[in-house]
């Protein structure tokens, strides 16, 4: 404990940290020390750039949406987390257990709906469907196919018939999928 | 053609469990040797006249040979009367809503049991484990590989591993201990049976039974988390079971002195051995199947036959290696099924899918209406309270123990974890089966004293496992309000999401520098996609192999049946008048047109029509409201267009027939050729006729069908192709008015039965030469405007080309299919003209055409 306990001064007001988070003091250590190494300059935040160097989330085919879904608003990652990933994942796990970061229901519709959603219009179009679709999807599947596929996905969920998904219309549409389970990594074990 | 080959497998199920069983029934001779039983009496006393017998003094017209046949009819017969029982226990659905089908199984084995036991005195059929363990166990074991939901089965892996090899090692371990505890205290009085015996037994009691749990399992829609474990547990820990038995077994052979460390850790040895050799030679199975599947094109027939028979292979392999075949064929399935469902044509899978599910169910139903049977038979009945009831009670609370021991642990690593009552239901679908009653019965007499008590104990425990605890599994779940299976349906938007969560979670984890199931899984679909994919799955077949692909393929195919039976049911494609829809249907056919059309197999149009009547799918819902608008002309045309491409394809398909393998009609050149030139003769001939005025054309137009076909087959009895020829082209104009069935439209199925008249007409008339019977005087004008367009076009050019051609060759946009279109389009505005049509055909055509003739299905 004492190896733990002195790294952690080196985290600013651990204390506050994991009485607002529930996260342990090893958790704390090991968010800390991914921090760093993902931060490689040091800068003491988190940009764009650190994470499209991982090569993981590089040959992930929406890897540049999601990176654009976590910076999304705009405030650059700081350690004591102020914003974005952290934040969300500190504020879903206070009624779970503290060693999973868990995206529940209400919290995976706008998560996932921003990673279709390019213009943050609160809406899915056809177009920005047709994007996550021909990133995924890849080449095997020609444009047409693409297209009608989009289109039929629209289709599926759209109450309103405005040719959009409205953020109600997409958890209406995801409500009897099983989110909690899909949508939750195992995390700092 | 679904239909057609479900049937010939069974027969060929029929012929493998025949050999199966007769050794069975030979076992039965040897111990009863007057073979007469509940169901198949009074036969064996003639069976004496069969070959062999007495020199014959004159030539026996008709000779009786019971003895040829007696074992393949006995199997048959089994297999028949197994089906019958479940038959009438489905019949019931009230009864089956409270007690599960197993349970029900069994108590109508019980009956049939006591029937044969009531005539014979003595139990002449029992469950022989070689019947149970080659010829009815496989085919389950494959199909619940086959059918596994891989991603569930892999993302719960571990858990089923858990409780796969640990939960069954303390399930024996704990029950072989305490019942020999137990003895030691006396509970049982004089029993013959030593420690190690004890933990032999316990051994063959340990497993959790896939049949049971399935049948029960199948019934109740636990959620599917709860059901993979239980069930993935099942499959994986009969494997464990049995290596455990034999390592059992050879501790009891070898005898408890020369038991040393050395044997032991041999044991365990052979244990990791047996259970992962098992697996490699499944998942070497596996790809075989895939790549074999891969080079099937050209012999689709029996490409389904494959999976079947190199699972049998790798379940059989597995065994001749004495290695685990039950995970051999389950890892066999599992692998498989992704790259089989790729790499064979449509059709081929829904047979694979389909012959599976009836052997699996069938064999399934064989086994619990046996394991009734078996339990009608003196000799194995040795009570022993206390060993029973022991058994009984240790068997139940150390599933509870074991199964809330390891969850417990499991849970602490889950991140959903399993909920108490989830727990609950997994210690009480424990179900024990006819595994356990299969090993018990290989017990070795000599060297188990007490083999016939062990047996009665496995069937006291299998009966109030699947019985009981079967019967009260569905009340208990609802007691417990227990999470149960949506019921879901498959949504584009869902698959789509969800492939991107997936996207997600591995980045959630690349960011955060973990390695868990999502970068596993995240890796694993890198290397299959590098590696197993180019390898095992046909060029063509990559692309769809998508799932996202998948699920909009298969909605498209739904949507494209849908719209087909509401016309149909509706007697008109009005309903799809609706700008949108149109649009959008054409687009979605247009797209996948060449994909999607082949596909359909005409039995699944049929199918659809049941279901029809109930479920009506939404979007056909909204499309009744616009049945009002007015229609506009070009569009119906277009929609009425597809869909009579629609159904004059899958129609197409009735009408092979001449080929044992082909399901291509009329590929052949030649067939063509001859039929072509058959045609031109009979043409000619007709045309001669006419002019000689042998029979006067005039009357033709005013036959009806019937009566025309009558006439073509007594004026031309020699020709049958002639005669398909003419079916094909009824057909042909049947598969535009079927949606004339039940319509409000009595013009449609009118159309149908003169059409051919006028089809015939057109055949003995069409050389170019006038012929009387078109004078335009004879007809209303009404009837012009149906049938000239079509003679018209057809008189020109079908001295060129036959109308038979015109039937077979698919000819989309021709201007002529047009021009047919366009008159359906006429007809259906009309109804009143239509009306005067029907009045003034002279036998006016009150029922809808009958069905095309056999000949033509064949």
């Amino acid at each position: 404990m004492g190896s733990s306990s002195s790294s952690r001064n080196k985290i600013p007001n651990a204390q506050e940290l994991m009485r607002q988070t529930g996260f342990s003091s090893a958790h704390l250590l090991r968010l800390h020390d991914r921090f760093e190494s993902l931060d490689r300059d040091n800068r003491g935040y988190l940009s764009p750039d650190d994470f499209e160097a991982l090569g993981g989330l590089a040959m992930n085919p929406i890897g540049g949406r999601i990176i654009e879904a976590f910076f999304s608003s705009g405030i650059p990652w700081t350690f004591p987390p102020l914003s974005g990933f952290w934040l969300i994942s500190v504020q879903l796990t206070e009624t779970e257990t503290k060693k999973e970061h868990s995206k529940s229901s209400p919290a995976a519709g706008p998560g996932s709906s921003n990673l279709y959603d390019l213009d943050r219009d609160g809406k899915i179009s056809r177009e920005e469907l047709l994007q996550v679709l021909r990133a995924m999807l890849g080449l095997q599947v020609t444009e047409e196919q693409l297209q009608s596929i989009a289109e039929r996905a629209i289709q599926e969920a759209d109450l309103d018939k405005d040719d959009a998904i409205s953020f109600d219309e997409f958890k209406k549409s995801l409500e009897k999928m099983d989110i909690d389970t899909k949508m939750s990594v195992s995390f700092l074990k | 053609m679904a239909t057609l080959w479900r049937f010939t497998l069974f027969l060929c199920m029929l012929l493998m469990a025949c050999e199966g069983l007769s050794l069975a029934s030979e076992e039965a001779k040897t111990r009863n040797t007057q073979t007469e039983t509940g169901t198949a009496s009074s036969s064996n006393t003639t069976g004496e006249g069969g070959h062999g017998g007495a020199p014959i003094t004159t030539l026996p017209i008709v000779t009786w040979k019971w003895d040829h046949i007696s074992v393949q009819y006995l199997v048959a017969l089994w297999v028949l009367v197994c089906w019958l029982c479940k038959l009438l226990i489905e019949a019931n659905h009230n009864v089956t809503n409270y007690i599960p089908e197993s349970a029900l199984l069994i108590c109508s084995g019980f009956i049939l049991g006591g029937m044969i036991w009531g005539a014979d005195k003595v139990q002449t059929f029992s469950l022989s484990p070689t019947v149970f363990f080659y010829f009815l166990l496989p085919q389950i074991i494959l199909d619940s590989g086959y059918h596994m939901p891989n991603k569930l089965f892999f993302t719960n892996l571990g858990a089923i591993l858990i409780h796969a090899v640990i939960g069954t090692c303390w399930n024996a371990a704990s029950l072989g201990l305490s019942l020999w505890g137990c003895h030691m205290g006396g509970a049982m009085g004089d029993l013959d049976i030593g420690l190690l015996q004890y933990l032999l037994f316990g051994s063959l009691m340990a497993a959790v039974d896939p049949v049971a749990v399935l049948a029960v399992f199948d019934q109740v829609h636990v959620n599917e988390v709860l059901f993979i474990i239980v069930f993935g547990e099942s499959l994986l820990n009969d494997g464990v079971t049995v290596v455990l038995f034999n390592v059992f077994d050879a501790f009891v052979s070898l005898g408890g002195g020369r038991i040393n460390a050395a044997e032991i850790i041999k044991g365990i040895v052979s244990f990791f051995v047996v259970a992962f050799g098992g697996s490699l030679v499944g998942i070497a199975f596996g790809i075989l199947i895939s790549l074999l599947t891969r080079c099937t094109k050209n012999i689709q027939i029996i490409e389904p036959g494959f999976i079947f028979v190199m699972g049998y292979l790798s379940y059989l392999t597995a065994e001749m290696l004495s290695l685990s075949a039950i995970l051999s064929t389950t890892f066999c399935g599992v692998l498989c099924q992704k790259y089989v469902r790729a790499n064979m044509d449509e059709s081929s899978v829904q047979t694979v899918k389909y012959a599976m599910k009836v052997f699996a169910n069938g064999s399934e139903t064989i086994i619990f209406v046996f394991l009734g049977i078996s339990a009608i038979d003196k000799v194995i009945w040795v009570w022993n309270t206390g060993f029973i009831l022991l058994t009984v009670f240790f068997v139940f609370v150390y599933r509870f123990i074991g199964v809330f021991f390891l969850q417990w642990i499991l849970n602490r690593y889950r991140l959903v974890p399993v909920e108490l009552i989830d727990m609950v239901i997994m210690s009480y679908g424990g179900l024990r089966g006819a595994v356990a009653y299969g090993l018990a019965v290989l017990l070795d007499e000599k060297k188990i004293k007490e083999k016939n008590l062990m047996i009665c104990t496995t069937l006291i425990v299998v009966y109030f496992t699947v019985i009981l605890q079967g019967i009260t599994m569905k009340p208990l779940v609802m007691w417990l309000k227990v999470k149960r299976a949506a019921v879901t349906e498959v949504s584009l938007l869902e698959k789509i999401t969800n492939k991107m969560f997936n996207h997600t979670l591995v980045a959630i984890e690349d960011i955060s520098g973990q390695i868990g199931d999502n970068y596993f899984r995240g890796k694993w679909r890198h290397f299959e996609e590098k590696w197993m994919t180019p390898f095992l799955m046909k060029p063509s077949a990559r692309k769809k192999q998508d799932d996202v692909f998948d699920v909009f393929h298969q909605l498209n195919l739904k949507d494209a049946m849908e719209y087909v039976t509401e016309g149909e049911r509706r007697g008109s494609l009005e309903f799809v008048r609706n700008d949108s829809a149109i649009l959008d249907f054409k687009k979605k056919l247009e797209s996948e047109y060449t994909e999607v059309m082949p596909d359909i197999p005409p039995y699944m149009i049929n199918d659809h029509e049941f279901d029809i009547n109930n479920h009506i799918p939404s979007v056909s819902l909204e499309m009744h409201e616009q049945t009002m608008k007015a229609m506009r002309g070009a569009e119906a045309v277009d929609v009425h267009h597809l869909l009579d491409q629609h159904l004059y394809k899958s129609r197409k398909q009735y009408r092979h027939g001449f080929s044992r393998s082909d399901f291509k009609i009329n590929r052949d050149e030649k067939e063509v050729q001859e039929i072509f030139q058959r045609t031109m003769r009979n043409r000619l001939e007709s045309f001669k006729s006419a002019k000689m005025g042998v029979s006067p054309p005039k009357t033709i137009v005013k036959y009806s069908k019937k009566e025309q076909q009558e006439k073509v087959k007594t004026k031309r009895g020699n020709n049958k192709l002639i005669f398909s020829f003419s079916f094909l082209d009824f057909e042909f104009s049947e598969g535009d008015s079927a949606s004339g069935y039940d319509s409000s439209y009595p013009s449609f199925s009118m159309r149908a039965t003169y059409r051919p008249g006028g089809e015939i007409n057109a055949l003995s008339t069409s050389c170019g030469i006038e012929n009387p019977a078109f004078v335009p005087d004879l007809y209303p004008t009404d009837l012009l405007q149906e049938i000239p367009p079509w003679l018209a076009e057809s008189e020109p050019d079908s001295s060129m080309v036959a109308p038979s051609l015109r039937a077979q060759a698919n000819l989309p946009n021709s201007p002529m299919e047009m021009r047919r279109l366009g008159l359906l389009r006429a007809s259906t505005r009309s109804t009143d003209t239509k009306q005067m049509n029907n009045d003034q055909l002279p036998p006016p055509p009150t029922s809808p055409p009958p069905p095309p003739p056999p000949s033509g299905q064949m």
